[in-house]
């Protein structure tokens, strides 16, 4: 949210203050979200699974409107934790997953083979990061990086308002393609879910 | 703050997605990977939008909001039907179309 107007003597002291409350608050949350997803995808039972996901979605929900998104906030929450956990949860409750069973043969390697590429996976992404925003810091000039921190300086607010104007001007045709994917999803679901095929 | 940071976390919850994806053998769980690293992503185009004051990255958001949703009902819905077929949801017992 834009503050409707910083006092004018105290604008940098609020100003520097509002960088070291963000900046608490990101490792905040992203500890949260870090520590959460691992034990989602550590836990044997899937429930917990499920209950860690929602955490950490709560976590990014934080993200959001830290990066003022509340739109985007807000519709998260509602659509994933809301909507898509539930649905989750419900599955796992009619399948009635207990426990995963521990499983005997080629598991170890199983294991190490994917440990080792999501190992590579992260050094690649690192890499990128390591070169390429070195780089972009030296090419860019030091006044175009150092005035654009995120979240800082003078803002733009997604406000519902604004995400719907855009939405309905300029994406206006992918708006409506999402509504018929919508469509297609809920009959492809009921269609797949139905006991018999005729 | 800088991008680098939000990136950064991008990078690593996706990462940990990709783990879920390669080493869990439960299906619904391999799910909710995919919808971590679905969200990992949307961190990035959010932090991206916020950094260059556009608003589209955060549009986009939206739409990687509905495709998720879509891909959650049908995907949930197969795991269902798999799971009537053979009574389980484990990937490596699933091996229906193997040849």
């Amino acid at each position: 949210m834009k503050d409707a107007g910083d006092p004018l003597p105290a604008a940098g002291c609020v100003f520097a203050s509002r960088i070291i409350l963000h900046e608490i608050l990101f490792f905040l949350f992203s500890g949260v979200a870090v520590v959460s997803a691992l034990l989602m995808i550590l836990h044997r039972n899937p429930v917990y699974s499920a209950i860690f996901l929602i955490v950490t979605l709560f976590a990014l929900a934080g993200f959001y409107v830290m990066l003022n998104a509340p739109f985007v906030a807000s519709v998260h929450l509602i659509v994933y934790a809301g909507a898509i956990m539930v649905l989750f949860l419900f599955v796992i409750m009619l399948l009635n997953l207990q426990k995963d069973a521990p499983r005997e043969g080629g598991k170890f390697l199983r294991r190490a083979l994917g440990a080792a590429l999501t190992l590579a996976f992260l050094a690649e992404l690192g890499a990128l990061f390591a070169f390429k925003f070195y780089d972009q810091q030296n090419v860019v000039p030091a006044s175009a990086v150092a005035g654009v921190g995120v979240g800082t300086g003078e803002v733009v607010v997604g406000s519902t308002r604004a995400i719907g104007a855009e939405l309905f001007t300029k994406y206006l045709l992918p708006f409506e393609i999402a509504s018929v994917v919508l469509l297609v999803a809920m009959i492809g679901a009921v269609v797949i879910g139905k006991k018999k095929l005729k | 703050m800088p991008l680098v940071y939000y990136l950064g976390l991008s990078a690593v919850l996706f990462s940990i997605g990709v783990a879920g994806v390669l080493l869990r053998r439960n299906a619904v769980v391999v799910f909710m990977s995919i919808e971590l690293m679905l969200n990992a992503v949307n961190i990035s185009f959010v932090a991206f939008a916020a950094h260059w004051k556009n608003l589209e990255g955060q549009i986009f958001v939206f739409f990687v909001l509905v495709i998720a949703a879509a891909e959650v009902a049908i995907g949930l819905a197969l795991i269902v039907a798999i799971f009537r077929l053979k009574q389980t949801v484990y990937v490596d017992e699933i091996n229906l179309m193997k040849w």
